[in-house]
């Protein structure tokens, strides 16, 4: 069966899109109707994870650093909202922004020079984040509750909702998380967008056209710690608990190998990681219980042998089997668009005929 | 002035517990250009071979030789197996296998060897030596001593042989050394293999001190890829050097600065390397990344 | 990938067909309300099922074991008819000592396996994180598997919660009461772990000395990722005191008791109930250097000789070689699970209706001597007023090659 090829930006192709859209919309809201609250839970935390894996796809995917360190911004962004809600009863809604605005701050502020370090040096320092995280959770606990943890309300269904509790909380964060992806895609369709891929790609270039390469990747850390925030206020709501013990460098690790193993650069990506690592461990664990480290681990490896462009990549090419976009080829009459960027024959950031070395 | 010196020696022998696992994550990323998350736990599975071996009978030295020997040929394995096939790719794919691995073999150790507490026996004679005012261990100069020796061999290795050079050359370039006839995948084996080896010996040397149970080098990881971040990546005596300055300052701020505290003197380091990293990101010894225009 | 117009429609895509599996996969919403019934889930005339939550894998895997010493108890239980005809169904759940993983581990466990209780759910953070929802679901919380003071604290808001285990509280004022009778003007060094139990346990401690000639002389804490405790331990040294209150897992204790043996330091060494293992600390360190160390009990310990030949250590230590081949019978924690299954048991037996409510009573109102609990030890809880089932412990002293029993079973409640 040949795919359906369908023009870039005609109107079957915006249709098609806006179906798709719905459908999964749809579904996401009816889910929780049709699920029992275990599930549900579940769920929610997977959007909660997929929130923080899409900032980090900002960071990784998008702009091409590396990060070990986004559980710290996290465990912030979740005592940031336990705070303020257990101890100055601000509104739920209130406090994911006011989370995504510390650690926007503050990731901009270890952003400025951190970024001015590269690969494994950056994997270090964030690295370095992630392990000071609990022992100065603990040190502050006159603000965190220390070693003991603190209780937090949840957000208490309205009483005009005929909703259980479960179903309350998951559509909430659904709520939340949807929005934050479409502004993840439209940031990344926009200027800055079009600006990381460019330095991603080709940074000196970038640079020669005028691309304030530092500011881009500062600017690119913050709203990825940002978005690590966010999601760690609505992990306070999804838990109604914050410990230390929940912020270990292991979830940086977690949020890193969602990314992977999603998809990098794909916003569906950070959903499908979000999922791997809610589920894996505990189907690793119900295989067979004294080996759960160990399948989990291989079953880590093993996706990284199988699906190297990551679970949306596979799911992409199930979808080109369906329908093929095709971008209507300029006067030149080269192709352009996917089919060519698979080949290999034109590469994203150079309009010309040399191949990507 | 004695109890500061004392620190400091004291500094100095943490340091070195750290600079053990270092070499090891140097020498993997000199030779393959890939940095193991996983090295300390494969060097306390070596840790647990050995102590396995000693544990069923066998003298200290079989048992030593035989996990380093097992251990050489586990990382060897390990390359060929595991890493080759992401070894091309991008470099994240290659961490988060090293990161699987990680959480693989430290199941496994628990698995195989339980989750209890255990001694390792001493290699060095137990004892101090007084020298001035301090009094250093002679275990800790024994590893002092070791680990010398091996930024010694090491040095020897890729700065005056010629298989040193291919490794060099293997990890720097593959492409190029395939070109010049050089067996880059056997030479990226055997890269693993010695930084087995390296880990093996590092947990043998601070397994008698810290004892060993699963955790051995969990804690120790950051601390070594601290001291090697600070000495230099490519350098095996930045790696030890780096690693006795991060003891060193480690020890004294957890001693003589109340506000930071035995708690957050984990910051120390991190804040060190931070520090020097901004400054000269390849590290106190390490060679500057040239990149041509 | 390119960004642009069509990342969108790629991107939902495989959102939709990853959201539509779930769908199908999802196990469909059982709206059946709560019934005020005769009999709560989990429990038929033949059967009870019991669910826990423990970390088999993850930092804290070595506690991971007591599964097994509970899982042996209830199969032999099972092997001799049941509890009252009704045989123990044991699940458990792998939580990695994460909060956010033994909350779910909880709601599975109530809402799709049924249980008709949560038995030992392990971890102080973890059962944080579950007693809110164990209580609005009225889901006995029994015998969590921590020291942590805060079970019996508030029994008005947390009626389902219990402990077990003499909690730290409790241990620290037998090592207070001690000191005030052996050393009244004791100078203590104290090393503890950064966490809820460490400092439980020293906080019990400081209450316990209040208003005596005992005094703190320096406090240094450690990390559970820190790779060794040497240089807190060296500190601990230079500050003069002349008791060592070591409050520390086996790991970490027997750094510090080699770390002192190589200073001049000789203090009287206290060391928690936790780390009292010939096994795990005191051998590796070498028995030389053990001499004299004080520590409490409260169950017979599997590596004492001299529980050699009593009825109740054979019959532990028979019955997990038989149900659990390969679990040591020598670490604690195995005896650990068997002893609180026992109680379990006990509780299932004096239980009067096969309702929760019926198990919460008999919970509340037990009086029993566990076998392979130390003689004069018993199992107490006195009415929704004592929150507190064990609360004595007896000091214990190496000597030799063993602990020894000094003195006679102290109760030390814990409020």
């Amino acid at each position: 069966m040949s795919p359906v090829t369908v023009e870039a930006g005609s109107p079957r192709h915006r249709a098609l899109r806006a179906a798709a859209l719905a459908g999964a919309g749809l579904v996401a809201v009816g889910l929780p109707f049709n699920s029992n609250p275990v599930v549900n839970g579940e769920l929610t935390l997977v959007l909660v994870y997929a929130v923080a894996a899409l900032g980090l796809n900002l960071l990784v995917g998008y702009c091409g650093q590396i990060s070990l360190g986004h559980g710290a911004f996290f465990a912030i962004g979740a005592y940031t909202a336990a705070v303020l809600i257990a101890k100055a009863h601000v509104p739920y809604l209130l406090t994911v922004p006011a989370a995504a605005l510390v650690t926007f701050v503050l990731g901009f502020a270890f952003g400025v020079p951190a970024l001015r370090l590269r690969g494994l040096y950056l994997a270090l320092v964030t690295l370095a984040l992630s392990v000071a995280t609990p022992p100065l959770i603990k040190r502050f606990e006159g603000l965190t509750g220390g070693v003991q943890g603190m209780a937090v309300p949840q957000p208490a269904v309205p009483g005009w909702l005929p909703l259980d509790p479960d179903q309350y909380l998951y559509l909430l964060v659904l709520g939340v998380a949807a929005a934050l992806f479409l502004l993840a895609a439209n940031l990344t369709r926009g200027g800055l967008g079009r600006a990381l891929v460019s330095i991603r790609d080709d940074e000196r270039a970038a640079t020669t056209m005028g691309v304030d390469r530092a500011g881009v990747k500062t600017r690119v850390f913050a709203c990825s710690a940002a978005y690590a925030g966010a999601a760690g206020a609505l992990f306070t709501f999804a838990l109604g608990f914050v410990a230390p013990e929940s912020f270990t460098p292991l979830l940086s690790f977690s949020f890193l190998a969602a990314i992977v193993i999603g998809g990098l650069g794909t916003v569906a990506g950070a959903l499908l990681g979000a999922l791997f690592i809610e589920f894996v461990p505990q189907y690793a664990g119900s295989v067979n219980q004294a080996l759960t480290g160990m399948l989990y681990g291989a079953t880590l490896i093993a996706v990284m042998y199988l699906l190297p462009g990551g679970a949306a990549g596979l799911l992409g090419r199930v979808r080109r089997r369906l329908v093929e976009v095709a971008e209507a080829p300029p006067p030149g009459g080269r192709p352009t668009g996917e089919t060519a960027i698979e080949a290999g024959t034109v590469s994203p950031s150079q309009g010309g005929g040399l191949p990507a070395v | 002035m004695g109890r500061f010196l004392q620190v400091v020696v004291d500094g100095i022998a943490d340091g070195s517990i750290y600079g053990a696992l270092a070499l090891a994550l140097v020498l993997i990323f000199r030779s393959t250009g890939i940095v193991n998350f996983a090295q300390g736990e494969m060097a306390m599975f070596s840790t647990f071979i050995a102590w396995g071996l000693h544990d069923s009978g066998r003298p200290l030295w079989l048992a030593l030789l035989g996990a380093f020997v097992l251990s050489f040929l586990g990382g060897m394995a390990v390359e060929r197996v595991i890493i080759r096939p992401v070894e091309g790719g991008r470099p994240l794919t290659v961490v988060i296998v090293t990161l699987g691995l990680f959480i693989v073999v430290n199941a496994a150790a628990g698995w195989i060897w339980g989750f209890t507490n255990r001694g390792f026996p001493r290699i060095f004679p137990s004892g101090t030596v007084g020298l001035g005012g301090v009094a250093p261990s002679i275990e800790s100069l024994g590893i002092i001593a070791v680990l010398l020796g091996v930024v010694g061999l090491l040095w020897l290795l890729f700065q005056r042989t010629k298989l040193g050079l291919a490794m060099r050359a293997a990890a720097q370039n593959p492409g190029s050394s395939r070109l010049v006839g050089i067996r880059v995948g056997r030479l990226l084996m055997l890269g693993w293999g010695l930084a087995a080896l390296l880990g093996a010996l590092a947990g043998v040397l601070v397994a008698p001190r810290l004892f060993l149970d699963v955790n051995l080098m969990g804690g120790v990881l950051i601390y070594a890829f601290a001291g090697a971040a600070l000495g230099g990546f490519d350098s095996p005596l930045g790696a030890v050097v780096g690693s006795w300055i991060i003891g060193v300052t480690e020890t004294l701020a957890g001693t003589y600065v109340s506000a930071i505290g035995a708690d957050l003197k984990v910051l120390v380091p991190l804040a060190i390397i931070f520090v020097v990293l901004l400054v000269r990101p390849s590290g106190l010894f390490g060679v500057p990344e040239v990149t041509r225009a | 990938m390119v960004g642009g117009r069509t990342a969108t429609a790629r991107g939902s895509v495989p959102l939709l067909l990853v959201v539509l599996a779930l769908l199908v996969a999802g196990c469909g919403r059982d709206e059946g309300g709560d019934q005020a019934g005769a009999t709560d889930p989990g429990i038929t005339a033949t059967s009870v099922k019991l669910g826990s939550s423990y970390p088999f894998s993850g930092p804290a895997s070595a506690y991971g074991t007591i599964a097994k010493g509970a899982n042996a108890y209830f199969k032999f239980t099972n092997d001799k008819g049941g509890v009252n005809g009704r045989k123990i169904e044991f699940t458990t759940y792998d939580d990695g000592y994460e909060p956010q993983r033994a909350l779910t581990n909880a709601k599975k466990l109530v809402e799709q396996d049924k249980v008709f209780a949560l038995f030992n759910t392990l971890g102080t953070a973890n059962n944080i994180a579950i007693w809110d929802y164990a209580n609005q679901q009225k889901v006995p919380q029994l015998y969590v598997a921590t020291g942590a003071s805060d079970w019996g604290r508030d029994v008005a808001k947390h009626p389902y919660t219990i402990g077990w285990q003499p909690n730290y509280v409790t241990e620290a004022k037998v090592y207070a009461e001690y000191l005030k009778q052996s050393k009244p003007n004791a100078r203590v060094a104290v090393l503890y772990q950064n966490d809820a139990y460490g400092k439980d346990l020293l906080g019990g401690f400081k209450a316990g000395i209040a208003g005596s000639g005992v005094r703190i002389a320096d406090e240094q804490s450690y990390e559970v990722t820190d790779p060794s405790v040497a240089s807190q331990v060296k500190k601990l040294a230079s500050s003069g005191a002349d008791v060592f209150l070591d409050i520390s897992t086996p790991k970490f204790a027997a750094q510090a008791i080699a770390t002192v043996a190589q200073t001049r330091w000789k203090p009287l060494h206290v060391l928690n109930n936790v780390a009292a293992s010939k096994a795990q600390v005191l051998k590796p360190v070498g028995l030389g250097n053990a001499q004299g160390i004080l520590s409490t009990a409260y169950f017979k310990n599997p590596e004492d000789p001299k529980w050699a030949s009593d009825a109740a250590m054979t019959e532990y230590k028979t019955n997990l070689a038989k149900y659990e081949p390969g679990a040591d019978a020598n670490d604690p924690y195995n005896a650990y699970g068997w002893a609180v299954a026992n109680t379990m048991v006990e509780a299932l037996e004096q239980m009067k209706e096969p309702t929760r409510a019926s198990l919460m009573e008999a919970v509340r109102n037990l009086d029993v001597e566990i076998p392979l609990l130390l003689p004069g030890i018993k199992v107490q809880t006195g009415g929704t007023g004592d929150g507190y089932p064990i609360e004595a412990m007896q000091i214990q002293r190496f000597q030799g090659e063993n602990f020894e029993l000094v003195g006679s079973v102290i109760q030390a409640g814990a409020q």
